[in-house]
């Protein structure tokens, strides 16, 4: 009995370790960023670093703007592509789909899931960006005119920008916000469904007032946890979106986001003034928009719970 | 009021027969009661009855359940209007994920009721019909789960009351409550039964005899024996009837 105890002791003294140690990497991650971009924030105002459009480091400029806004761009734009096309997607599975579908399309999504980025970006730059340069960027010259953050600048475009990025971000969350989804909507119980056709609901009826109701919690996870990755994302936008210092002001217009800007400078030009602080500094206001953007989407995700439990 | 019969109905799940041709009329106006050992088939019967095994990843259905002569199990029959026509009681008893008010007019709002004086008036009859009211009328905006299962069990039987059925399919609607409520069940069914057919499965032979008209004895799958409840409880003519009837099978 006293053998038990003491197990039981030591075990949870083990848990409650390993946790604090986790928590403790991420402060401690958070610290070393802070430290190494004191500098940088000595010398200039946050306010101008934040909100300075020049980014010309070898001037001593070094504003984050264009950087933050092409991050946020990039990361919206994307979400708001795959998140509709991905609820519907899971909803198909989880309700529509007959088990045979199903037994064809969940290890498909878990393969997409695991393609590593770069070959999202190669994908981007083979196929997506002449698509975007010779059909995309000349059609909505000609037709969204109306709409200027919709028509490239000088009626033409690269390819490598913001709409291109955005969409092999998309492509990659996508399994990952699919699959998640689709699992919370199978946990739906199957007795409640049937409650719901039982007393003459349509099969959508029932999926939008009582599946996706009970599940309401759980898709915005999906959805928080799509986001999440998107942020960070950098290799396979990196490839695609053009890499220039300037907010963008159109869709076809080349953005530059921070997790570029951090893995394409990072050990170069090191002899730069200044230049490792701000790009660490770069990296801690990824971190601080992530970290945000999380805190956010909990608070989300609580009112979702409170809600769905009424 | 509907005339149900149902012809060699067969439901095999993964080709493992569960149903094997049932034939049999459903009397009108009565209470029907569906009896047998657990496992011998009486929820499926009862989903064939308003396609609910449609929802049985499986389950293999042949033969036809005539409703007014029209063959419900054809692959066009209007799933929705015969839903909402045969009114189905599980046996466990599930809230919708919403209030109590919304659970009893989830049915008649989809159906096209929008007034909202006509549906608290509906809410409080279905409510007062399946003695409930009482326990809920202060707290009609709250989550439906928070109910107790007894009390989940008559909100469903409210549920599927407002979209005024023509036929009640109750399968043990009794099982999960407490005497005094189920007594009060019992009671509404035979009031009930003035306006509609009702088939109600039942584990309790008592039961049964209190409240059946017409009874059917199911046992593995088979329909054993069918008849007025007075005749089939006196006097049965199968031996695995008598035998379920005196207790020595279950
Ligand atoms: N989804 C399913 N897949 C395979 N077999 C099933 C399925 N549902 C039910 N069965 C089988 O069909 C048979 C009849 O089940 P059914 O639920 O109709 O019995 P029942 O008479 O209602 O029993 P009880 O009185 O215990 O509720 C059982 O042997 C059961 O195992
Ligand atoms: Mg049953």
């Amino acid at each position: 009995m006293r053998l038990r105890i003491l197990t039981e002791r030591l075990t949870t003294g083990w848990i409650v370790a390993i946790s604090v140690t986790v928590m403790l990497l991420t402060a401690v991650v958070a610290a070393a960023l802070v430290h190494r971009s004191l500098p940088i924030v000595e010398g200039h105002s946050l306010g101008a670093l934040l909100g300075g459009s020049e980014w010309r480091p070898l001037e001593g400029k070094f504003g984050f703007r264009p950087f933050i806004v092409g991050t946020v761009w990039v990361t919206v734009l994307a979400m708001a592509l795959a998140v509709p096309v991905c609820l519907l997607a899971a909803i198909y599975l989880a309700e529509y789909a007959r088990d045979a579908t199903r037994a064809i399309v969940r290890p498909l999504l878990d393969v997409l899931a695991g393609i590593p980025s770069v070959v999202h970006g190669l994908f981007g730059v083979l196929l997506l960006v002449p698509l975007v340069s010779d059909h995309l960027a000349p059609w909505a010259a000609r037709h969204l005119a109306c709409l200027p953050g919709a028509t490239p600048q000088q009626g033409y475009s690269t390819g490598y920008c913001l709409l291109t990025g955005a969409i092999v971000l998309a492509m990659m969350v996508a399994p990952v916000i699919i699959s998640i989804a689709d699992e919370v909507l199978r946990g739906v119980p199957v007795a409640m469904r049937e409650a719901s056709l039982a007393v003459g609901a349509t099969r959508w009826e029932t999926v939008k007032h009582v599946s996706v109701r009970f599940a309401a919690p759980g898709l915005v996870a999906s959805v928080v946890l799509g986001f999440s990755r998107a942020f960070g994302e950098t290799m396979a936008v990196l490839m695609v979106v053009g890499n220039v210092a300037m907010s963008p002001k159109s869709l076809f217009d080349p953005a530059y986001p921070l997790p570029a800007l951090i893995a394409n400078n990072y050990g170069e030009m090191m002899s730069i003034p200044l230049y490792d602080s701000a790009l660490l500094l770069a990296a801690l206001i990824l971190m601080v928009t992530v970290l945000a953007f999380n805190l956010l989407a909990q608070g989300v995700l609580v009112v979702a719970r409170r809600r769905a439990a009424q | 009021m509907p005339h149900i019969s149902v012809r060699n109905l067969t439901v095999a799940y993964d080709g493992q027969a569960i149903l094997s041709d049932v034939s049999m009329d459903i009397p009108d106006r009565q209470i029907t009661a569906v009896v047998g050992p657990s496992g011998c088939g009486k929820t499926t019967f009862l989903r064939c009855m308003n396609r609910l095994i449609d929802m049985t990843n499986g389950a293999r259905v042949t033969g036809q359940v005539l409703i007014d002569g029209e063959d419900i199990l054809a692959p066009d029959a209007d799933l929705i209007s015969l839903r909402k026509k045969m009114g189905l009681l599980s046996q466990k008893p599930q809230a919708l994920p919403m209030s109590i008010y919304d659970n009893v007019a989830y049915g008649p709002r989809l159906h096209g009721l929008r007034d909202r004086k006509q549906l608290d008036a509906l809410v409080e009859r279905y409510l007062r019909m399946s003695s409930i009211w009482e326990e809920v009328k202060d707290r009609l905006h709250t989550p439906a789960s928070r109910l107790s299962v007894g009390q989940q069990q008559r909100l469903c039987l409210s549920r599927g009351l407002a979209v005024e059925p023509e036929v009640l399919l109750c399968d043990e609607p009794t099982a999960s409550l407490d005497p005094v409520s189920a007594q009060r069940i019992e009671q509404r069914f035979t009031e009930l039964k003035q306006d509609y057919s009702i088939v109600l499965v039942t584990h309790i032979l008592r039961q049964a005899r209190r409240l059946a008209d017409y009874i059917v004895f199911f046992y593995m799958g088979e329909l054993v024996e069918h008849g007025p409840a007075d005749q089939l409880l006196n006097d049965p003519r199968d031996d695995r009837t008598k035998a379920y009837l005196s207790g020595t099978i279950s």
